[in-house]
């Protein structure tokens, strides 16, 4: 038992001392799950980014003047006044998502042509096609002011004009107490991607011992197989666990993610994904053959593993069979987890899935590990 | 003390050992000498566990030793040929941590330490990094990680690569302590001055086979000395026994 100890002893007090290495692996994650998540939405609170437009009103009529005032009233629009050549420009260069420009003679035809056929006037918009899915939101939101005003001028200047004939109230689904902040999204996420990349330093480590010589000398002394390939995966998960709850204490303290949840789900979660890490740090040892080239294509196999888990973008916008597929990638389970337990304040018994998950991909890992294992130098 | 039983070892197709026996008694020095691909590792890493032998034995103090057999192979310690230490780690913490290997516990842990540290002459570096280290301390203190346990058997395999001449010597001292105190030390290498100056016995090994195998002296008579103005060396030997042809691996 003392020789375990003291190499897991060893291989923490080695990982730890290296304050710098430390900080970035800490670092890295906090800094980019920070900017994911505000993508995401940010904090509960945080007000969604207004989508920047420019009007270009060629026809400077009554009628259009208010639909721009309307527009500029709409919280949704960063809205600016430009002329055409300059709006243009502005969206070429992808300092706006369109332009949209209202032709001559508008508040003339547009009355006429919602009473009866005829001519309907046309209102172009321009578009950065990189942000196609702005089209819909601009379109959406057009029609519906220049629907209302244009009703206003054609049944008559004393009415209200067509309105929608509903409204729409959003419930968040969650824990039901707090409301759904972008961040636990993120720093499930890319907690999940940096806690592999630690995984893979744990098996790059072991071919660098082989190359320096201290595996030879371990595998020396009185000690079982078992206990040395123990001792490796008992330290690469307290190192994972460790960094873990280092990367959610910044994403509670700072940006407010909260376990709404389950406590003893939530860390039963991440001792799992920490025993996982181990045991896949340990497959890379042994399939691995020279500490380079298996650095390269064990980061190839992570960035898969956290792209296909939904470490990047929620797998709900994956398309259906990918969703499917990727029930069987560990790292779906972790992030969905940890989700669980966080914003969705799932309780305990929804963890137990994601953990049995997790620890039987752990244990086919470390069985393939073990059999693959080069023992003889 | 070590007694090695027609060993033989292949990989693939190639027989990297080939029936060799050996036996180094305690408050001797054995010398291994062999080119490069003569099976000389082959033969450390089954004498010390490492590697399981196809045919024959080995045994330390009467005991089988194998992978498995921790009784025995707490008998022996191993310096590998490579700088096998933890860098980040204070030379202190490195025995340490091989003492705790080998079930040594306190307070003579502590102890142990410190001798192996004392007869390396590292005791006033005792909590620097090796990363700091002379090649020829790393050397010294790759030694004393074999020493920390109180091994009656010391395989050495080619342990002054890339020493200085001062650090050379005091490991030859050091070796010279050890064996004056009866432990049991296989030494291999590919500096003949070094076999002649330690070791009391020699055993020359090539293709995977003992070509010979004898007391220093003796083998020094099979020296021709026309060939030799200054008399015989084992060198001279040496190349007799195995030829001039390059060993360059494949």
């Amino acid at each position: 038992m003392s020789a375990f100890l003291a190499l897991v002893r060893t291989d923490l007090r080695l990982y730890f001392s290296n304050r710098r290495a430390l900080l970035i692996t800490v670092a890295a994650p906090i800094l980019i799950a920070a900017f994911f998540g505000a993508m995401m939405g940010g904090s509960p609170g945080s007000r969604p980014a207004r989508v920047p437009l420019a009007v270009v009103d060629l026809d400077q009529s009554a009628l259009t003047r208010r639909i721009v005032a309307s527009m500029r009233a709409d919280q949704s629009f960063d809205l600016r006044d430009l002329a055409l050549p300059g709006a243009l420009e502005q969206v070429r260069a992808g300092k706006i998502r369109g332009a949209v420009v209202f032709p001559k003679g508008f508040g003339e035809r547009a009355p006429r042509a919602m009473s009866g056929p005829g001519d309907k006037p046309v209102i172009e918009i321009h578009v950065d096609p990189s942000q196609a899915i702005a089209l819909a939101l601009v379109k959406g939101l057009l029609a519906q002011h220049v629907v209302r005003e244009v009703s206003k001028v054609a049944f008559g200047e004393g009415g209200n004009g067509f309105e929608m004939p509903f409204t729409t109230r959003q419930e968040e689904v969650t824990s039901g107490e707090a409301p759904y902040n972008g961040y636990a999204h993120s720093f499930a996420g890319m907690g999940v991607q940096f806690i592999l990349f630690s995984g893979i330093d744990l098996g790059v480590g072991v071919l660098l011992m082989r190359r320096m010589g201290l595996w030879k000398r371990l595998r020396a002394a009185p000690v079982s197989r078992r206990l040395l390939l123990g001792s490796r995966i008992a330290s690469g998960a307290a190192i994972a666990f460790l960094l873990m709850m280092g990367i959610y204490a910044a994403g509670i303290a700072i940006f407010h993610v909260r376990v709404e949840g389950s406590w003893p789900g939530f860390l039963l979660i991440v001792a799992a994904f920490a025993i996982l890490t181990s045991s896949f740090g340990l497959l890379i040892a042994s399939l691995g053959r020279t500490p380079e080239a298996t650095r390269g294509l064990a980061i190839l196999a992570t960035l898969l593993l956290v792209m296909l888990g939904g470490a990047w973008v929620p797998s709900f916008v994956f398309p259906q069979w990918v969703q499917s597929a990727t029930l069987f990638v560990p790292t779906r389970w972790a992030v969905d987890g940890l989700e669980a337990m966080t914003w969705r304040g799932l309780g305990f018994a929804a963890a137990l899935p994601a953990v049995a998950a997790m620890l039987t991909f752990s244990v086919a890992f470390g069985a393939i590990a073990v059999a693959c294992f080069r023992w003889e130098e | 003390m070590l007694e090695a039983t027609d060993l033989a070892k292949s990989y693939g197709s190639l027989d990297a050992v080939s029936g060799i026996s050996l036996t180094v008694r305690g408050g001797q020095i054995v010398g291994l000498l062999g080119p490069n691909g003569a099976g000389k590792t082959t033969m450390v890493s089954m004498l010390c566990g490492l590697a399981t032998p196809d045919r024959g034995s080995v045994r330390v103090a009467g005991q089988p030793l194998s992978e498995t057999a921790l009784d025995a192979k707490r008998r022996v310690g191993l310096v590998p040929q490579e700088i096998a230490l933890y860098e980040e780690m204070g030379a202190e913490a490195n025995l340490r941590l091989m003492g705790a290997l080998y079930g040594v516990e306190e307070p003579l842990l502590s102890k142990r330490v410190a001798a192996a540290l004392e007869l390396v002459g590292l005791a006033d570096r005792a909590r620097d990094k090796p990363a700091k280290f002379s090649g020829g301390m790393k050397r010294r203190l790759n030694i004393a990680c074999a020493l920390v346990h109180d091994p009656e058997v010391l395989l050495l395999d080619e342990p002054t690569v890339g020493v200085d001449p001062q650090s050379r010597n005091a490991i030859f001292e050091n070796l010279e302590t050890l064996r004056d105190r009866g432990k049991a030390l296989l030494y291999t290498t590919h500096y003949m001055e070094e076999a002649e100056r330690l070791c009391d016995h020699i055993v020359i090994v090539d293709h995977g086979r003992v070509i010979a195998a004898d007391t220093r002296e003796n083998l020094l008579k099979l020296g021709t000395a026309p060939a030799v103005p200054k008399g015989p060396s084992l060198e001279s030997v040496f190349l007799k026994l195995t030829g001039r042809d390059l060993r360059d691996p494949a």
